[in-house]
């Protein structure tokens, strides 16, 4: 025990030291290690954009703003226009963002506010999260051999007794508009479910109380206190989900129909621009590389317009979540 | 500081962009290294091919082979930039493009084969017949549904279905395709008049799926429900899917079957010109099914080394005699007896 007590005034000093030159040089290196990695990223992502953007050039020169409102894609005339891409994109996004996001949200719900025991809701969140590692390959096969044959009895049902509406007017192939958004629905579900639970659970607990406290019954508490309180954050959820889904490529190759069509039916093939592009690039020749590059483009521009006017949207509730 | 690090970032970007440009040019250089002749071109008759070159080399010649199926678009692009010893190719060479071939070309009728329209309509009995206009139209999207009137009236023994008609086409470039256009085009004023031409890829109109490959083509037929679509007879019949009987220029509706093309081709043969560039949008016949095609290896008329060229010239001619005793097996057509003559003839001017 007298060891110790000798060596405490050595030790003492030893703590109040100032920093080696090791210290020193191991700090800068590490820092200047940080930020040479995150502008490697803004870099990367730059150059990512600007590479595209080049390509992109001759195109954008000879097809100009005409390119987002016309529907042929003919290599042989070279007339290109991608309106029938981005309506197949916007069109799937928001029906597997409106189904995706209506279970997403829901599921949240029953995880977070106690209708489970504390470890079974833990098991659940996991195997829902587990959704989103399944390849998107997979997806796509599963939604050919599996969703299409189920799902077809309820398509000739709709077709036949609301034809008459546009949404309804086809009957269904196989591959199509709605089979597509199915699967679209399930893969942005884990992302939208996940977020949503965090923005559920960062809710002080009093509020719940208060409410509860309020003399609210326990449907009125969360739809009319929690769900308000956490919209911020599962808005924040369903943007993210959106940008998932707008970009997504295999599985809608392999569901969508690739067809060069504007139709409103759910129904019928249609395309979307992510789709165009890995269809089309294998052998495409140098000038349709170039057009593809500023489909490439557009999709960019979409998703990143998605995601800006999240943000504000965020910025702008500024409830949930944040608080 | 600020520079370090820029100077830093630079250098992580620059070792990406260098290492992603060496990995393109090994690949390129790998692409001839790959076997001693190599090939590349239509689809359409890859199947065979790989037969053949698997055949060939149990003959143990001494040399190894390989075919790439890429397609005839794909396939033509690199004959014409020397990057293949021979091309294969549906639609063979327009004038054009043979003239830019400064050791010229010889092109070789290997193979023949018919285009047929498969369809998948769940639980309809009996044989679906498609006239000339009928099929025109489903292609052009201006019927669209099965039950229309005109397909009821040619199939009045069939209770067609009130089903959507998607139609099933190429997303690539391909000698299928072509040959299929050429068809459309001379037989009816209103493909020309849709503002569609004899094309390797086309912009179709109506509810339209477009697939990769034929195998591709196929296989969307076989999983979607209403669909018609147009491929090489051999595969729509291993992927077991239902072919309609079209309508020949004598009026007659001929259902696809292995004799069809060889028929064809007979009843045809004295047509063949000098350059063996034959084609047949239209055949003669009665008993001729209206849409048969040849497929040709593309030759280089004169090859660098002798040595190069006697290789080519040997698998050719295996090809054209022994290849063709398992073309049936494939659904292909043999080659009547005249245009294997013909095309051992032109064989003998390669050098």
């Amino acid at each position: 025990m007298a060891h110790p007590t000798t060596t405490l005034p050595q030790e003492a000093a030893s703590l109040s030291q100032p920093p080696s030159k090791m210290d020193i040089i191991f700090n800068k290196s590490f820092r200047s290690l940080t930020y040479a990695f995150t502008w490697a990223m803004v870099l990367l992502l730059a150059a990512i954009v600007i590479k595209i953007g080049i390509k992109a050039i001759p195109a954008i020169e000879r097809h100009g703003l005409a390119f987002l409102t016309t529907t042929t894609w003919d290599v042989n005339s070279q007339h290109f226009g991608i309106l029938p891409e981005i309506w197949g994109t916007l069109y799937s996004s928001l029906l597997a963002l409106i189904l995706g996001g209506f279970f997403g949200i829901t599921i949240a719900i029953f995880l977070t506010q106690d209708f489970l025991p504390h470890r079974v809701e833990v098991v659940l969140k996991s195997i829902i999260e587990l959704l989103a590692a399944i390849p998107s390959v997979v997806y796509g096969l599963w939604g050919i051999f599996v969703l299409i044959p189920l799902i077809r009895p309820l398509a000739d049902f709709l077709h036949t007794h609301l034809g008459w509406l546009p949404w309804f007017s086809t009957s269904l192939s196989g591959p199509g508009m709605f089979p597509a958004a199915l699967v679209l629905s399930i893969m942005i579900l884990p992302t939208i479910a996940a977020i949503s639970q965090d923005a559920f659970r960062a809710i002080p607990h009093k509020t719940k109380e208060a409410a509860f406290g309020m003399g609210t019954t326990r449907w009125e508490a969360i739809l009319k206190v929690m769900l308000p309180a956490a919209s911020g954050g599962i808005f924040g959820a369903l943007v993210l989900g959106l940008g998932r889904a707008l970009g997504e490529t295999m599985a809608l190759a392999m569901l969508v129909g690739n067809s060069n069509q504007i139709s409103l039916s759910v129904f019928a093939p249609a395309n979307t621009l992510a789709s165009l592009l890995a269809l089309n690039f294998p052998e495409a020749a140098e000038y349709e590389v170039s057009v593809l590059m500023y489909a490439a483009c557009i999709l960019l521009l979409i998703t990143l317009l998605v995601n800006i006017a999240g943000t504000a949207i965020i910025a702008m509730t500024g409830s949930g979540a944040k608080k | 500081m600020r520079t370090k690090t820029l100077c830093l970032s630079l250098i992580t970007f620059l070792l990406f962009a260098s290492s992603s440009q060496s990995a393109l040019a090994t690949q390129g250089s790998h692409l001839r290294k790959k076997a001693d002749v190599l090939g590349a071109g239509a689809t359409f008759p890859a199947p065979l091919y790989k037969r053949w070159l698997k055949q060939f080399a149990q003959r143990s010649p001494g040399f190894t082979l390989d075919y790439d199926a890429v397609g005839s678009g794909e396939g033509t692009r690199r004959f014409l930039a020397d990057q293949v010893d021979f091309g294969a190719s549906d639609a063979a060479l327009s004038d054009e493009q043979m003239a830019q071939v400064q050791r010229g070309v010889q092109l070789i009728p290997a193979t023949a084969g018919i285009i047929v329209l498969a369809y998948n309509i769940p639980d309809l009995e009996g044989q679906l017949r498609l006239s000339r206009e009928v099929y025109t139209d489903i292609f052009l999207g201006k019927i669209r549904y099965w039950n229309d009137p005109r397909i009821q009236m040619i199939n009045p023994s069939l209770t067609l279905p009130a089903m959507s008609i998607v139609t099933v086409t190429r997303s690539d470039s391909s000698g299928t395709t072509w040959a299929f256009t050429n068809h459309l085009n001379a037989i009816t004023a209103l493909w020309h008049e849709a503002g569609y031409g004899v094309q390797k890829k086309v912009d179709w109109p109506g509810f339209s799926m477009a697939a990769n490959y034929n195998e591709g083509v196929a296989t969307k037929i076989s999983h979607s429900w209403g669909t018609i679509g147009y491929m090489e007879y051999g595969v729509a019949k291993k992927a077991g899917l239902r072919m309609a009987a079209l309508e020949n220029r004598a009026g007659r509706y001929i259902t696809p079957q292995d004799s069809s093309g060889t028929i064809t081709l007979s009843n045809n043969a004295k047509a063949l010109p000098s350059n063996l560039r034959l084609f047949l949008p239209d055949p003669a016949g009665p008993d001729s099914y209206p849409i048969t095609t040849y497929s040709w290896l593309l030759l280089y008329k004169h090859y660098a080394e002798p040595l190069q060229a006697g290789r080519v010239k040997q698998f050719v001619r295996w090809g054209l005699t022994e290849g063709q005793k398992v073309s049936a097996e494939y659904g292909y057509a043999p080659l009547p007896q005249q245009i294997i003559k013909a095309s051992l003839r032109a064989l003998d001017g390669v050098r």
